[in-house]
C-alpha cells in the first residue's frame, strides 16, 4: 500500500486550497469505498485531505420548504432524520436499502454521490479497465457483465453507478453545492454525473479539487408519497441489480407529476424523463406504468449476461408506482 | 452417562477470550523483531517466468527481501507437489505465488508487491469444465480411495424396461471456502527448528508436511493453533501461507508474519470444484427405484489430481437393482481444488435429491413417501446391514414438525400476494467415520485434572465437547478439567474434518482417562501428578469396516416472487440422527451452520469465471455473496435422540457436514414447487426466474 500524508483541515477553503495545490490528493469522508480502492491499489493517492471534521454535518429546513443536507452528514442519521422520513421517504428507503448499519454509520452524503463503480474489472488491477487505466480497454464489455449497464454506454465503458442515494436524489431534482477554487458552485444533480463516452474515468462534472458541501433538496409536496424499491441478488447487503426512485402525485386518478430514477442501468443514476412524459397528464393503471418503462427502456442496449434488467426494471417500476397509487 | 457432562449445553470454553479479543490467532502473538510477509499472485494462467525485476521493489522503504524461485531456500519433493512453492518459473494457473515480499510493515510488504516486475511466456490455457472437455479421463480413484466407477445389475436395461424414467442433468459452479479468518500463519526459525503459529484444521499433520518440506525433523516443527475462524475443509492440510511464510522466514533469517487477502482466497488454497451430474432414475409405478446412474464431471489442475466423489453419495443412499456411478476429470490450468464442507457428499447429494424430487412428481408420488419407500437396511455399495440408519424417522420427524402432510403437490398452486410459495424436502447422508488418536490425562495433587490432545477447535465448539467427554470419562464435574488443544508439543491428532474430529479425539481421551483412573485405582488423591496416555492407532484400524452413516432430513419452504424472480425461505427445518449430541449448544450450530450454507450454494454462491484471465473475477465478499440472516426468516435443527455401538467410545457420528448434504436440493425442490420451473444449474439467482409468472 502507498505511503500516504493525512490533513485535517480547519475550513472548507483550507480543504480546497490543499487539493489545488496537490495534483494525487483526495478527499476522505467516511471511507467506505476509498479505502478499500486503496488496499487493492486502484486509487492511490499522496494526501488524504479529511473532511469529516469539517462543519457540514447538518440538515436544515430552508425558508423555501426544501432541506439542505450537509455534504458529511452520515447515511444513517439522514435516514433516521424525521423530516426526511417524513417530507421524502424515497430519500430515507434508498439509505436504508443501502449496505450495511455498520458502512451507513460511517458513510457521507458526499461521499456516497462520488462513490467508485463496483464493476469487478475496475477493482482489479490485473485487468483491462479504461476508467481506472485510460486506454487499457474494457474487460467487461464482453467479460462477466452480469451487474454492469443497460443504457448509455459505451464501447470504452458499461460500468453502472452503484450509489442508491444518487437515485433518490436524481428524482428529486436535487441540487448539490460544491466548493471549487474560485469559489462555490451549485449543480442540478442531472447535471453532476457523466455518460462514459471516450472518457470514462471522467466521473462527474465537477472540477479537480471540487469539494461537495451540501446537497438541496426542492420543496417538492408530492414527495411525501414516495418510495424506493431495490432487487438484489440477496436479501440484504448488496448492490442493486435494479432499483428505481419514484414519486406520485395523482389528481383523482390523473397523474399530475411523477420523479422517476433507476438504480444500476447505467454509468450514472437514471432519470426516467421518458417514462415520466409517458405517465404525466395520463390517468393511472398499471398498464400505463409498464408501457412508460418500455418508453425509458427503449433504447436500452443489454449486454450478453444482463438482458434480465429490463424485464426487472420494468417490474419493480410497475410495482412502484402502483403501490404509491393505491396508497 | 446420562448425569454428566455429556449431552449438557455448556457455553464454548473460550467464549469470553474471543468476545473480548483476547483469544490469540495465527497472526496475533507478538513476536520480537516481526516482520511482514506478502504473497506476489502470478498474473498469467499458464507460462514460465523468464525475469523477475526486484529493483524497484528492493528500493521501496521498508523493503527486506523478495523471495522468488531464484532465490528461495530449496524445498524437497512432497506428496502435495503445489506446495513446492517458489521452486520453478513454471506457472500452472493465474494466482499461483510466484514471489513473497517480505517488510518491516504490512503496507510496505504490500506496496513492495506491486513493485515487483515479473516477465512470462505464456501459453494457451483451458479453464472451463465442459461436459465434451477432450481431457476427460478417467482417475484411478477418487477421494479419498473410493473405485472410480461402480455397476451392480444392468444399468442400462434395467433403465430400459422401467415404466417411470428419469433423465437430468446438474451443475454446480466453483465455491469458495471462505472462513472468517484467512490462511494466516507466523514463522520463527531458531536453531534448525521452526515453531509456527497458524491457522488450520490439523495441527499434527500440517507438522509432518512442514518437517517433509524443509528436511527437518518433526521434533524440531512445533505448530501451534490455538483458535482458528474456520475453515471448511480449505485448511485440511497445510496449504500455501504457512509454507511460504517458513519459506519466507528462512530466507530473511527473521520472524514473518504471514496473512492472505480475501482476495487471494479465492483459488490458491482450494475450493469446491464445478461439477456436471447427470442422473438417471427409474422406477416402477409404485415409486420403487429400479434403475439409478450417476455420471459426475468434474476438475482437476495439471498440478496434483483431486477427485472429487461426487457421485459417491448415490452408492449407498437408496436401493435400486441396476446401479452405476462413474467419475470423470479434466485436467485445467487452474488451481487444484480442494475439500469444502462435505466434499463429494454435498454436490452429489444436490443432485441426487433433485432427481429424486423430479422422480417422485414423475410417478406422481409424494417426495417423502418416495424415499420412505426406497429405504434400505442394507447398504447397496457394501451389501452389508448399517450400523443404524434413521433416515425414515428423519423424514416422519420432519415431515410432522413442517407440517408436510397437508401439501398439495401440485406446483404453483399456492400464492401469498406478490409471491408464489412452495415446499421442498431431501434426504442426507454423511459417513461416520474416526481416524487413529493419542492423548494424555494427568491427575494432579489438588483433585484436577488436565487433558493434553492436539485437537483443533475451528469454530465448531470442539475444545468444550472433548472436554465435556474428558469429564465423563474421568468421573469428575468438568470444573475439574482442564483441556489443552491446539499444539503439536500435546499428543498427535487428526485433522478437524471429514466429521470426525470428535469421534477420533474423543476416543484416546476416553482411553487415556481410563488408563489414568486404572492407575489413582487404589489411592486417594494422588501425592504428585500422575498421567496415562492413549494410543487408538491399533483399535480404530482393528474397527470392522461396517457402514456407518449419519442421516437427515431437510424441509423448506419458499417464496417467490412472480415478477422478480427474488426467491426469499420462509422456513428451512433439518432433522437429524447423528448418533450421541455431546454439546446442543454447539451441535445446533453446526447443523444451522451447515443448512445455511446449503442454502447459500442453492441461492447465492458462485465463482463466475472469465476464461480470458483464467480466474474469478468475484473475488471479496461483495461481489461472491454468501446467504445473509434477511434470506430466511426461520431455521430450525432437530436431532433423535440415537443410540450405536458400533461408532465409537464416546457413540457420536459427527455433525460438521450433515446439515450441508441435501441441504441445497430441498431448496431448489421448494422453488420448483413454487413456480414450477426446475432450475437445473445452481445458484437459483432471480435472472433464472424472472417473470415467472410468463415461465411455466
Amino acid at each position: 500500500m502507498r505511503a500516504f500524508r493525512y490533513h485535517r483541515p480547519a475550513d472548507v477553503a483550507e480543504a480546497v486550497a490543499v487539493l489545488a495545490a496537490e495534483p494525487q490528493a483526495a478527499y476522505l469522508g467516511g471511507g467506505t469505498n476509498l479505502v478499500d480502492l486503496m488496499k487493492l491499489g486502484v486509487q492511490r493517492p499522496d494526501v488524504l485531505v479529511d473532511v469529516t471534521r469539517l462543519p457540514l454535518d447538518t440538515v436544515e429546513g430552508l425558508p423555501d420548504g426544501g432541506l439542505r443536507i450537509g455534504a458529511t452528514v452520515r447515511n444513517s442519521d439522514l435516514a433516521a432524520h424525521p423530516v426526511v422520513r417524513r417530507d421524502y421517504p424515497v430519500l430515507a428507503r434508498a439509505l436504508l436499502a443501502a449496505a450495511s448499519g455498520q458502512l451507513r454509520n460511517m458513510a457521507t452524503t458526499g461521499g456516497n454521490l462520488l462513490q467508485r463503480t463496483r464493476c469487478v474489472y475496475f477493482q482489479d488491477t490485473g485487468k483491462a479497465c479504461n476508467k481506472r487505466e485510460p486506454g487499457s480497454g474494457c474487460a467487461a464489455l464482453h467479460g462477466q457483465n452480469r451487474d454492469l449497464a443497460v443504457l448509455d454506454w459505451s464501447e470504452q465503458c458499461v460500468a453502472t453507478h452503484p450509489s442508491d442515494l444518487a437515485v433518490a436524489l436524481a428524482a428529486l431534482d436535487t441540487v448539490v453545492e460544491v466548493h471549487e477554487a474560485d469559489g462555490p458552485r451549485d449543480i442540478p444533480i442531472a447535471d453532476v454525473y457523466r455518460s462514459p463516452g471516450t472518457h470514462p474515468e471522467r466521473e462527474t462534472t465537477l472540477a479537480r479539487g471540487a469539494l461537495i458541501t451540501a446537497v438541496r433538496l426542492p420543496p417538492l409536496p408530492a414527495a411525501r408519497r414516495s418510495t424506493y424499491l431495490k432487487v438484489r441478488d440477496r436479501a440484504s447487503f448488496a448492490f442493486a441489480v435494479g432499483s428505481v426512485a419514484a414519486v406520485l402525485d395523482l389528481d383523482g386518478d390523473v397523474v399530475r407529476d411523477v420523479r422517476l430514477a433507476y438504480g444500476a442501468v447505467a454509468h450514472r443514476p437514471w432519470r426516467a424523463y421518458r417514462a415520466e412524459e409517458e405517465l404525466r397528464g395520463r390517468p393511472f393503471s398499471r398498464e400505463l406504468a409498464a408501457r412508460a418503462a418500455d418508453a425509458e427502456l427503449a433504447e436500452a442496449r443489454p449486454l450478453r449476461h444482463n438482458g434480465f434488467k429490463l424485464p426487472l426494471t420494468r417490474a419493480i417500476t410497475v410495482r412502484a408506482l402502483t403501490e404509491l397509487a393505491s396508497s | 452417562m446420562s448425569t454428566g457432562a455429556v449431552g449438557r449445553a455448556y457455553p464454548r470454553l473460550e467464549g469470553p477470550a474471543k468476545v473480548t479479543g483476547t483469544a490469540r490467532y495465527a497472526v496475533e502473538y507478538p513476536v520480537d523483531g516481526i516482520t511482514y510477509g506478502w504473497a506476489v499472485p502470478s498474473a498469467v494462467v499458464r507460462g514460465r517466468i523468464t525475469r523477475i525485476d526486484t529493483t524497484e521493489a528492493l528500493a521501496s522503504p521498508g523493503v527486506l527481501a523478495v523471495v522468488h524461485h531464484g532465490n528461495a531456500p530449496r524445498m524437497a519433493p512432497g506428496p502435495q507437489p503445489e506446495l513446492r512453492l517458489l521452486q520453478e518459473p513454471t506457472v500452472h494457473y493465474r494466482g499461483q505465488y510466484v514471489a513473497v515480499v517480505v517488510a518491516t510493515s504490512l503496507e510496505a510488504a504490500r506496496e513492495g508487491a506491486r513493485l515487483v516486475r515479473i516477465d512470462y511466456d505464456t501459453g494457451p490455457h483451458s479453464t472451463v469444465l465442459t461436459d465434451d472437455h477432450p481431457g476427460l479421463y478417467k482417475p484411478d480413484q477418487v477421494n479419498p480411495s473410493y473405485p472410480t466407477d461402480t455397476a451392480e445389475g444392468d444399468f442400462d436395461a434395467g433403465y430400459a424396461a422401467a415404466p417411470v424414467r428419469v433423465d437430468v442433468t446438474y451443475r454446480t459452479p466453483a465455491y469458495h471456502n471462505n472462513p472468517m479468518e484467512p490462511h494466516a500463519t507466523t514463522a520463527q526459525w531458531h536453531d534448525g527448528r521452526l515453531l509456527v503459529h497458524d491457522s488450520n484444521q490439523g495441527a499434527s499433520s500440517v507438522r509432518a508436511t512442514l518437517a517433509e518440506l524443509f528436511e527437518v525433523s518433526p521434533e524440531s516443527v512445533r505448530v501451534v493453533t490455538e483458535h482458528v475462524g474456520g475453515g471448511f475443509g480449505s485448511k485440511g492440510y497445510a496449504k500455501a501461507a504457512v509454507v511460504l511464510t517458513a519459506l519466507a522466514a528462512r530466507h530473511v533469517d527473521r520472524p514473518v508474519k504471514l496473512a492472505l487477502t480475501r482476495q487471494q482466497l479465492f483459488g490458491p488454497i482450494g475450493y469446491r470444484t464445478p461439477t456436471i451430474q447427470r442422473v438417471r432414475l427409474a422406477s416402477d409405478a409404485d415409486g420403487r427405484l429400479t434403475a439409478i446412474c450417476h455420471d459426475a464431471i468434474s476438475q482437476t489442475s495439471t498440478i496434483h489430481e483431486f477427485a472429487e466423489q461426487t457421485a459417491v453419495y448415490t452408492r449407498s443412499m437408496y436401493a435400486a437393482p441396476h446401479r452405476r456411478t462413474t467419475h470423470r476429470l479434466v485436467r485445467l490450468d487452474v488451481p487444484t481444488p480442494f475439500w469444502m464442507r462435505a466434499p463429494g457428499e454435498c454436490p452429489g447429494a444436490y443432485a441426487l435429491e433433485s432427481a429424486v424430487d423430479e422422480l417422485a412428481i414423475a410417478v406422481g408420488m409424494d417426495p417423502v413417501e418416495l424415499r420412505i419407500r426406497n429405504d434400505t437396511e442394507v447398504d447397496p455399495d457394501q451389501g452389508q446391514p448399517f450400523t443404524s440408519r434413521n433416515l425414515v424417522t428423519c423424514l416422519r420427524e420432519g415431515a410432522q414438525r413442517f407440517g408436510w402432510a397437508d401439501r398439495d403437490p401440485t406446483p404453483r398452486a399456492r400464492r401469498d400476494g406478490r409471491w408464489l410459495v412452495g415446499t421442498g424436502v431431501a434426504g442426507s447422508s454423511y459417513p461416520a467415520r474416526a481416524r487413529p488418536s493419542s492423548a494424555r490425562a494427568t491427575a494432579r495433587p489438588d483433585g484436577s485434572f488436565l487433558v493434553q490432545i492436539n485437537a483443533t477447535d475451528i469454530g465448531t465448539g470442539a475444545r468444550t465437547a472433548i472436554w465435556q467427554v474428558a469429564a465423563d470419562a474421568l468421573g469428575v464435574p468438568p470444573e475439574r478439567v482442564e483441556i489443552h488443544i491446539g499444539d503439536t508439543t500435546l499428543p498427535t491428532a487428526p485433522v478437524a474434518g471429514g466429521s470426525m474430529g470428535t469421534a477420533s479425539w474423543s476416543w484416546a481421551v476416553i482411553r487415556a482417562a481410563q488408563a489414568l483412573r486404572e492407575k489413582l485405582r487404589d489411592g486417594g488423591p494422588p501425592t504428585g501428578e500422575v498421567t496415562a496416555e492413549a494410543d487408538t492407532t491399533e483399535e480404530v484400524g482393528g474397527q470392522p469396516a461396517l457402514p456407518r452413516y449419519a442421516y437427515g432430513a431437510h424441509f423448506v419452504e419458499v417464496r417467490v416472487d412472480a415478477d422478480t424472480g427474488e426467491v426469499r425461505l420462509n422456513r428451512m427445518l433439518g432433522v437429524f440422527a447423528a448418533g450421541r449430541v455431546v454439546n446442543p449448544t454447539t451441535a445446533r450450530s453446526q447443523l444451522i451452520g451447515g443448512m445455511t450454507m446449503g442454502l447459500s450454494m442453492a441461492l447465492h454462491e458462485e465463482g463466475v469465471l472469465d476464461e480470458r484471465y483464467g480466474d474469478w473475477v468475484n473475488h471479496d465478499l461483495a461481489t461472491y455473496h454468501i446467504t445473509g440472516c434477511a434470506d430466511v426468516e426461520s431455521i430450525e435443527a432437530y436431532w433423535l435422540d440415537e443410540r450405536d455401538d458400533e461408532l465409537n467410545p464416546a457413540g457420536v457420528k459427527g455433525l460438521g457436514e450433515i446439515g450441508i448434504v441435501g441441504a441445497a436440493a430441498a431448496v431448489a425442490n421448494a422453488v420448483h414447487h413454487a413456480t414450477g420451473v426446475r432450475i437445473r444449474e445452481l445458484p437459483i439467482r432471480l435472472d433464472k426466474l424472472i417473470g415467472v409468472s410468463d415461465l411455466a
